[in-house]
């Protein structure tokens, strides 16, 4: 029996931390579907998720079979599909549930799916394509601008439809996949620097003693800079710093609250402090060991917004209370260090950077969506791989799962 | 690339771990620190407590006069609401509520379907409680589920009357309102600018709603503050500086002659900003704050004055006499005459032209008169003959050049636009006939088809005070200057001409000799406009200026009564008790209320400056 697992999984303890985190799940949806005024939608959630597990776990076995050639070979006309039906999203994508104001899904031959999660492994194979066939890793400022490029077209073309959230997973796929291919990490910091300085630009002696740092940075980095790059970097760090904040004070607050509600419809400024704080109340009040699977008080009266998909992480700690929530983290953990584990023993680049991809956007998705039940982050609409209810997402990670085992496989 | 050497992945797999375990570590520890060191916080005080989200609202912004004087600021106040429960349960507690509150059964109809359409929403009983029915409520709080006791900003009008049009009022924004696009931030229950400058800066006054979080018991009565979250404040609205001297419209509500309807606008010549624009009868806006009582609403609704009504901006009345001075700036700016010339045939008390005789109102005739002369006598046989070489067509596209037949775009919500053909096809259009030469004739007295609101005919004589040109006359101060509106083509010759014409109508022998004023020049026209309602008791017009002797004029009055019959009896002096005024103030003269030379006669005190030419 466990001969066989091992035979089907290739990789045991990658498939098995995925395959615990997916039944996890699907037992989560469940109990988010125990209310005391039961709602259709998400009472019969969990057995969809359950359906869907199934084929995703078809998906992983027929992906794990694939030769890593091929993924090398498929991953330009992959990219091509992926920015074309990202852009078709935008012309004739449809809406859905609580997110019914924008463009994300596209239906082709009754099949309804995100191409945002399809885009998200196009990116990650491009971009290990591109920086795998280079001659040497990138060095400086310069070198990153082509990859940037390469991310950046399907990351605005999400951003437009819009869905921030899967934006950011973009972002965190382009990092990873450039610290592997061995950029150097001040330039990896001079890159991040703007997004940096415009959070803390809401501080002005935060945002000065920043200034500062960096202008060091870049003194002492010179050798490894060319001029231009240094004034590039410290001309995008000042427009974020000095030009966004005071704009952005400059506008009255339903203003704001228009252009949150413009980079993310599913979200109502007055709605989602609402939500946040019946998630904080649900986490918190979830105490050290919980109220008990299914007992959820704050759940079970429907207080919890989207309990079933993006804030499936309340009801874990509502009902598992910390115990629960450090031990789910605690298997992201050991998957991510697993994958991390499985990159560090493969010799072949592309290899390396297509599970490096996958780990910078599965690091994006946990923190984002965990952060925001507790306000460590805003809340903006993105799932938690493996656990969160959802099709194509579900699927789409164990592709990434089915990749990254047959690649460990083939070494 | 080659192959990445081994040691290289060994170290940059450590470094992404580390980075890995570092971001789950941040995690672990917020969730720790919710869940166990602050889990008391969040836990609520029982599994059936639940919270609920309150609105603070924003005290609206101050308003300023000119001297820094307070116009209108809040004073607290008492709301009484009960938080969302069962239809019953609503019912029941403002039926026992009633013991303590004076309640009428209307307006707990009316809060009932108020409950049937917002049901999941605080219901306000009332934002203006008296603190005896508070202090009585607050004893048997424990009667009352769900009854939530707060103070609130509520705005206070210092003007009183004298200021009702210009201040408009504040009222609960409507659902109507709320479906609009200027409204789709709002929500219900908050308190908005019905009219009047309440209304023109609602966006600046309004500031931004605060929220509080409550915790109720299962039966809805608050349990306490929620620690969980910290509440947000309201931000207050922003100040409003006006160019309006309240003094100035509490004493020209003081003077306006008794029971009598008419309006006054006076204008800083300087800087073109609103010093006054009061409108008789009035309203005191502290009335509606809180709601007004259908009583109270249907007294002023119904009364045939019409309080509500702003002559002001709204009423539209016939130029009369008052137009004499366009069509001369006018014939001025073409340069169809000259100022010091006679016109060729002098008036023997009317003329022929056409097939019919256009009479002069004075029918034993003023002789052969030059401009300055025709604008003091307002001989309109001199008019006639300066229409006809302005010709129909230019007095058309002139007038409307300057206005005339458009709005003047004060900042008040609603202004009525002026009456006047813009062109010749309005004679077609209004009337069915084709419009011939004739119709200038009575143009240039400022009859036929001519109605201006009192505001736009202040505007127009604002532009002959400031030389030539007068911007959109505005009620709040703003950092820029004010843009132009229009302007003309008149030589500082050709404006001394016309100011010398208005002059000599407070001069001896003028028609408003007794107005004139002991320590500064008053100068205008005086005009008697047809009444449509009673033809037996004429409109009195006043429009003018005044300004220290020698000196260029500093304010601009146009006064209009209704009824008045006599422009020189009733509105001159009306027109320059309120210059009189605000220029006594303005140099550090002691106000007095002896001021016309009317009125210095009838109290027996000398007037030097009577013999003065």
């Amino acid at each position: 029996m466990t001969g066989l697992f091992r035979r089907w999984a290739l990789d045991v303890p990658l498939v098995a931390l995925a395959l615990l985190l997916s039944l996890f799940g699907v037992a989560m949806i469940f109990s988010a579907g125990v209310l005391n005024v039961p709602s259709p939608v998400v009472q019969g959630a969990w057995i969809r998720q359950l359906v869907w597990l199934a084929m995703a776990l078809g998906v992983f076995t027929a992906f794990s079979r694939i030769p890593v050639r091929w993924y090398e070979w498929a991953a330009v006309p992959g990219y091509l599909v992926a920015v074309v039906l990202l852009a078709g999203t935008l012309v004739m994508g449809q809406g859905s549930g609580s997110s019914a104001g924008v463009q994300r899904w596209i239906e082709i031959g009754g099949f309804r799916f995100q191409p945002s999660e399809v885009g998200k492994i196009a990116t990650i194979l491009a971009l290990a394509r591109y920086l795998a066939f280079r001659e040497r890793s990138p060095t400086g400022l310069r070198d990153v601008v082509a990859p940037s490029a390469l991310v950046g077209l399907p990351l605005v073309l999400v951003l437009l439809q819009p869905d921030l959230g899967t934006a950011f997973a973009f972002v965190g796929i382009l990092f990873a996949g450039l610290f592997w291919a061995g950029t150097p990490i001040p330039v990896l910091l001079f890159m991040a620097s703007p997004g940096l300085g415009l959070v803390l630009s809401f501080d002005t002696r935060v945002w000065s003693a920043y200034m500062v740092f960096l202008a060091l940075g870049l003194f002492l980095y010179r050798f490894r800079l060319y001029l231009v790059e240094s004034i590039a970097v410290a001309l995008a760090n000042v427009v974020a710093g000095t030009v966004a904040m005071p704009v952005w004070s400059s506008l009255a607050q339903y203003q704001r609250n228009r252009l949150l509600v413009f980079l993310d419809p599913a979200l109502d400024p007055r709605g989602a402090g609402w939500n946040l704080i019946q998630s904080k109340v649900a986490i918190g009040s979830g105490g050290l060991t919980g109220k008990g699977y299914t007992e959820g008080s704050q759940k079970r009266l429907d207080f919890l917004p989207e309990q079933h998909t993006d804030f499936i992480f309340s009801v874990i700690g509502e009902e598992l209370g910390f115990l629960g929530t450090s031990l789910a983290l605690l298997a992201f953990l050991l998957l991510l260090a697993r994958l991390i584990r499985l990159a560090e023993q493969l010799s072949d680049p592309f290899a390396g950077l297509v599970l490096f991809g996958m780990l910078g956007s599965w690091l994006v998705h946990i923190f984002v969506n965990v952060g925001m039940t507790i306000g460590l982050v805003p809340v903006t609409g993105i799932p938690l791989p493996f656990v969160s209810y959802g099709g194509t997402f579900l699927l789409m990670c164990w592709l990434s799962i089915g990749m990254a085992v047959r690649m460990a496989r083939e070494e | 690339m080659k192959k990445f050497p081994p040691l290289q992945r060994r170290r940059r797999g450590q470094v992404a771990l580390l980075l890995t375990a570092l971001m789950m570590g941040i995690l672990v520890a917020a969730f720790f620190r919710a869940q166990v060191l602050r889990s008391s916080t969040w836990s609520l005080q029982s599994d059936s407590n639940r919270l609920r989200l309150l609105t603070l609202p924003a005290p609206r912004g101050t308003i300023f006069d000119r001297n820094g004087l307070i116009v209108a600021d809040n004073v607290p106040a008492y709301s009484i609401s009960l938080l969302p429960a069962p239809r019953d349960s609503i019912a029941a507690s403002l039926q026992r509520m009633r013991e303590y509150l004076p309640i009428s059964d209307a307006r707990v109809e009316q809060l009932m379907a108020t409950f049937g359409r917002y049901s999941r929403q605080p219901l306000l009983v009332t934002s203006d409680a008296a603190f005896e029915h508070v202090a009585a409520l607050e004893e048997r709080r424990a009667d009352f589920p769900g009854l939530f006791m707060e103070m609130r900003p509520k705005r206070r009008y210092y003007g009183g009357e004298a200021m009702g049009h210009v201040m408009g009022h504040v009222g609960e924004v409507s659902a109507r309102e709320l479906e609009t696009e200027r409204f789709r931030d709002y929500s219900r229950g908050m308190v908005v600018g019905k009219d009047g400058l309440e209304r023109s800066y609602e966006e600046d006054l309004q500031g931004s709603q605060g929220i509080r979080f409550v915790e109720v018991d299962a039966v809805g009565r608050i349990v306490g503050a929620f620690e969980g979250e910290s509440s947000e404040d309201p931000e207050p609205g922003a100040d409003l500086q006006l160019h309006l001297d309240m003094e100035l419209m509490e004493w020209i509500h003081a003077i306006f002659p008794q029971g009598m309807r008419g309006a006054l606008v006076a204008l800083d010549v300087e800087e073109g900003g609103v010093l006054a624009l009061y409108s008789n009868p009035s309203f005191d806006p502290n009335d509606f704050v809180g709601g007004i009582d259908t009583e109270a609403w249907q007294r002023l609704n119904e009364d045939p004055d019409r309080p509500l009504f702003n002559r002001a901006v709204l009423g539209l009345y016939p130029p009369a006499s008052t137009w004499k001075l366009a069509t001369a700036a006018i014939a001025l700016d073409l340069g169809v005459v000259d100022a010091e010339g006679h016109m060729p045939i002098a008036c023997t008390g009317g003329l022929n032209w056409g097939n019919r005789y256009w009479r002069c109102w004075n029918p034993r005739g003023h002789g052969s008169l030059n401009l300055v002369e025709a604008l003091r006598d307002s001989c309109n046989v001199y008019f006639y003959q300066l229409g006809l070489r302005v010709g129909l067509e230019r007095m058309l596209n002139e007038a409307t050049r300057l206005g005339f037949s458009n709005e003047c775009g004060v900042d008040l919500p609603r202004e009525s636009r002026g009456i006047f053909p813009a062109g010749l096809d309005f004679w077609e259009r209004e009337f069915g006939y084709r419009a011939n030469e004739s119709e200038v004739l009575s143009l240039s007295i400022g009859q036929g088809p001519n109605s201006q609101t009192p505001l736009k005919m202040a505007q127009f004589y604002l532009g002959l005070a400031r030389g030539g040109s007068a911007p959109a006359p505005q009620l709040a101060r703003t950092e820029s200057a004010l843009p132009e509106a229009w302007t003309m083509d008149l030589t500082s010759e050709n404006v001394e001409w016309l100011l010398e014409g208005l002059r000599m109508v407070v001069r001896p022998g003028g028609t408003a000799f007794m107005s004139s004023l002991e320590h500064f020049d008053l100068m205008g026209k005086t005009g008697t406009a047809q009444n449509s309602d009673d033809p037996e008791t004429p409109h009195a017009w006043f429009a003018g200026m005044a300004g220290p002797w020698g000196g260029d004029p500093e304010i601009v009055v146009v006064a209009i009564v209704e009824a008045g019959e006599s422009g020189s009896a009733v509105a001159a002096p009306l027109a320059a008790k309120a210059a009189d005024f605000y220029l006594r103030r303005k140099h550090g003269i002691p106000v007095d209320t002896i001021q016309t030379l009317r009125e210095h006669y009838q109290a027996g005190r000398p007037a030097p400056w009577a013999g003065r030419q």
